[in-house]
């Protein structure tokens, strides 16, 4: 008996041997360097042209700077708009395809094609899609003399001149470059409820809604969660789309600059102490609204 | 498991230690590299005071053979190297980026100016000077007049009067020319082979049809002064043209003649009356209807130069009516011979490009001698004149092409517009610029730009805009 324990630990043994790569790779590159960017978060470090200011202990000086004039709230605020304005419409549009293209009885033609299509999007650098947008939008591009030769608009409208319009294209562009991908995540979960649950509530006369909100929804549940957190990290660092469309200013008046454009704000004079402390509220933030969905999505159970 | 924790536990502390050496590490090596740079400079500034004359004649008897194979040069555009390939005697181009002077291979290191990459290149390449191999140091690099101070005011330019280039080599070169790569101890750090004095590109077509007349001098008295160009435009609002195609447009004839710093000697921000004088009179242009809000460069901003556009007037430089406005396109005003040149409300320049040597060449005399031949030799001045159409940094040059009837220029209808431009070179005064105009310039156009659409308050665009800058130098004091 003694023996095979043995066994079975030595055995065990390999596990950890095989996270190795793993673990050197995630000290390397992840623990590191987050351990050495809240290290500088405590210096002023920067460079004035070609000269190297610091770096200087100076506390918790640069939070207090960041902090200073609540401007961070701002950005981060302009930050979650943003995002749920592109998550709101995905979400809901994805559960509506996914739950369309997993559905056998609408006997729908072409699936393949239309998930390759919805899912395209993607596969365009995001950079090149806002220059895209940036282009279409401009006050002399083609939305503008199309919206005026239909007699919808009178004069020029300048899109990227007024916080809404502004905001709603950067969710739109969100929302179009994301939703194949959730669809499929989302299609991939319904694709592998047992058919006969399904089968089960027909015979007992249940409604397509209630199937739907009964049984697709709660077994969705980790998938949904997984889409969620995954679709706020991602939108915590959105940067390129408002970047290239703004041309890094956040017009007007900063209202599309996010967190991540202003981190990059500080990357003109190296600025190693303030980018660490935004760095470090970013992963703290990111931290808490990951745990509070989490916790959000799995009480029932 | 208590083992595997500990395990992990110690490789933590590892990762920690790790971490905070390899900062420690970093700080001493670039300490150390300041050092040598200084020691280095400190020792190049010895020899020349000591034996300045001598120097400099030794200089010019060292044989090529003595000095470095390798002449590496950065620049952001093709600008300075069709003009080595075209006017310096002796360079071979062997490709695109290569080429040969006597036994010395000359490479050009060339970084698009977009999203500061030329910069960045170029600052991680200075303060790795020092410790690079012989033949990977710079030996030349060029600049803008918008952030030439930031290389000026340090060590890792080179005084002109180093290389054996006297103030008598560079007496025929335009004042301001110089005053942009004057450091702070009135030390001159580069030279340049252009000027850019600018002026009122006007259409012809639509002077005709307001004034009746396109004649540069009478057009002029309609646009001599401020009061009189705002005037102007709401005669142009009247027929249904605009005064100019942005509000951008007029920026820099206001910078250009301010009478104060973008920073303080200790350190301050601090906004120029004519700054802010500008921002009120283009806000006025743009609730007037006189003029787009629009970035330079912008497809508004190309509108008006085609007739479509119905834009009066752009100011510019002699290379932006060559170049940059769509003049060998169909159709366009330029294409025409549509523009005309008048001096405008005030005197400004625009664009230019500096030639500095680097701190720790290892090829003296061949740097010297290319910033002698193309920016000193009045004959090869000429012929860059000539065949580049630059506006060249010469004044006796500059005469002599003005006092030519026979010359005109293709998209300004025949004018000869050098007289007219040479005048207006004498006047530019830059005793005004500081390191940090680039930033400065560019985070007041964008942050005013929201308050001429109307968004903002005045108040809260200078707030913006004090926020953006804080931001890009945080060595600032901002109040």
């Amino acid at each position: 008996m003694k023996n095979k324990n043995a066994h079975v630990t030595g055995y065990n043994r390999w596990g950890y041997i095989f996270l190795i790569p793993f673990m050197v790779t995630f000290i390397v590159f992840q623990l590191i360097p987050l351990c050495s960017t809240i290290y500088n978060s405590f210096f002023e470090h920067f460079m004035n042209g070609l000269t190297e200011i610091g770096p200087n202990y100076v506390g918790i000086a640069n939070y207090k700077a960041m902090f200073k004039g609540g401007d961070i709230w701002k950005y981060f605020g302009n930050t979650m708009i943003m995002w749920l304005m592109g998550f709101v419409p995905q979400i809901l549009m994805s559960l509506l395809l996914a739950s369309w293209f997993s559905n056998p009885s609408l006997r729908l033609k072409g699936k393949t094609f239309f998930q390759t299509v919805i899912y395209l999007p993607n596969l365009i650098m995001a950079s090149a899609f806002a220059m895209l947008f940036f282009a279409l939008f401009s006050d002399v591009g083609p939305v503008n003399s199309l919206l005026q030769n239909l007699g919808i608009l009178k004069g020029t409208y300048q899109f990227l001149a007024h916080t809404s319009s502004a905001r709603w294209l950067v969710a739109l562009m969100n929302f179009i470059m994301w939703f194949g991908n959730t669809t499929i995540l989302l299609l991939a979960g319904m694709l592998g409820i047992d058919t006969s649950l399904y089968e089960a509530a027909e015979v007992d006369g249940a409604t397509s809604n209630q199937v739907f909100f009964k049984i697709t929804l709660p077994i969705l549940r980790p998938i949904l969660i997984y889409v969620m957190i995954t679709s706020l990290i991602g939108g915590l660092q959105m940067f390129d789309v408002p970047q290239i469309l703004t041309n890094g200013t956040g017009q007007p008046t900063r209202t599309t600059m996010t967190l991540i454009m202003y981190l990059n704000k500080h990357l003109f004079s190296k600025n190693y102490g303030m980018g660490g402390a935004l760095s470090v509220f970013l992963f703290v933030v990111t931290g808490i609204l990951s745990f509070i969905i989490f916790k959000f999505n799995s009480k029932d159970d | 498991m208590k083992k595997f924790k500990k395990v992990l536990a110690l490789s933590l502390a590892c990762a920690m230690a790790l971490s905070f050496t390899a900062c420690g590490d970093k700080e001493e090596s670039t300490t150390e590299a300041q050092k040598d740079t200084e020691a280095t400079t400190a020792a190049g500034g010895d020899d020349t005071t000591a034996e300045d004359t001598e120097a400099t004649t030794e200089g010019g008897n060292v044989a090529a053979g003595d000095e470095g194979k390798v002449l590496n040069v950065y620049v952001w555009n093709e600008e300075f190297k069709e003009r080595v390939e075209e006017f310096y005697a002796g360079y071979e181009k062997t490709d695109a980026t290569h080429g040969k002077i006597g036994d010395v291979t000359v490479n050009w290191v060339i970084t698009p100016n977009e999203n500061n990459a030329y910069q960045d290149n170029l600052d991680a390449a200075l303060l790795a000077q020092a410790d690079a191999a012989v033949d990977d140091k710079i030996d030349i690099f060029l600049v803008e007049a918008d952030y030439a101070l930031k290389y000026v005011d340090t060590d890792y330019t080179m005084p002109v009067k180093d290389l054996g280039i006297t103030d008598a080599d560079l007496s025929e070169q335009y004042q301001y020319t110089k005053d942009v790569m004057t450091d702070s101890n009135g030390v001159l750090k580069g030279v340049s082979w252009q000027g850019c004095p600018a002026g009122l590109v006007y259409n012809r077509e639509i002077a005709k049809d307001v004034w009746g007349t396109d004649d540069p001098a009478e057009v002029q008295e309609h646009v001599k002064d401020w009061d009189s160009f705002y005037a102007a435009g709401e005669e142009m609002k009247a027929k249904g043209y605009l005064l100019t195609s942005t509000v951008n447009d007029t920026y820099r004839v206001y910078s250009n003649n301010v009478s104060s710093k973008w920073v303080t000697d200790d350190m301050k921000l601090n906004i120029d009356p004519n700054i802010e004088k500008w921002a009120k009179d283009a806000k006025a242009m743009v609730d007037n209807g006189y003029t787009n809000v629009a970035d330079l460069w912008s497809d508004t901003w190309k509108a008006g130069f085609f007739p479509e556009g119905k834009c009066f007037s752009y100011f510019g430089p002699m290379w932006m009516i060559d170049f940059s406005m769509s003049a060998d396109e169909e159709g366009s005003v330029g294409y025409n011979g549509g523009w005309g040149l008048a001096t405008g409300p005030q005197g400004f320049f625009w664009g230019g490009t500096w030639v500095c040597a680097a701190t720790g060449t290892d090829n003296p005399t061949l740097v010297a001698d290319i910033m002698k031949q193309l920016t000193t030799n009045a004959d090869v001045m000429t012929d860059i004149s000539k065949k580049k159409s630059d506006f060249v940094n010469n004044k006796t040059a500059m005469a002599t092409i003005a006092a030519d009837t026979s010359f005109g220029s293709k998209p300004l209808g025949g004018q000869n517009p050098y007289g007219m431009l040479a005048e207006g070179a004498d006047k530019i005064d830059l005793s005004t610029i500081s390191a940090y105009d680039q930033g400065c310039n560019e985070e007041f156009q964008k942050a005013m730009t929201d308050y001429f659409n109307g968004n903002i308050g005045y108040d809260e665009a200078i707030d913006t805009f004090k926020t953006a800058v804080s931001e890009k130098y945080p060595a600032l004091i901002i109040e």
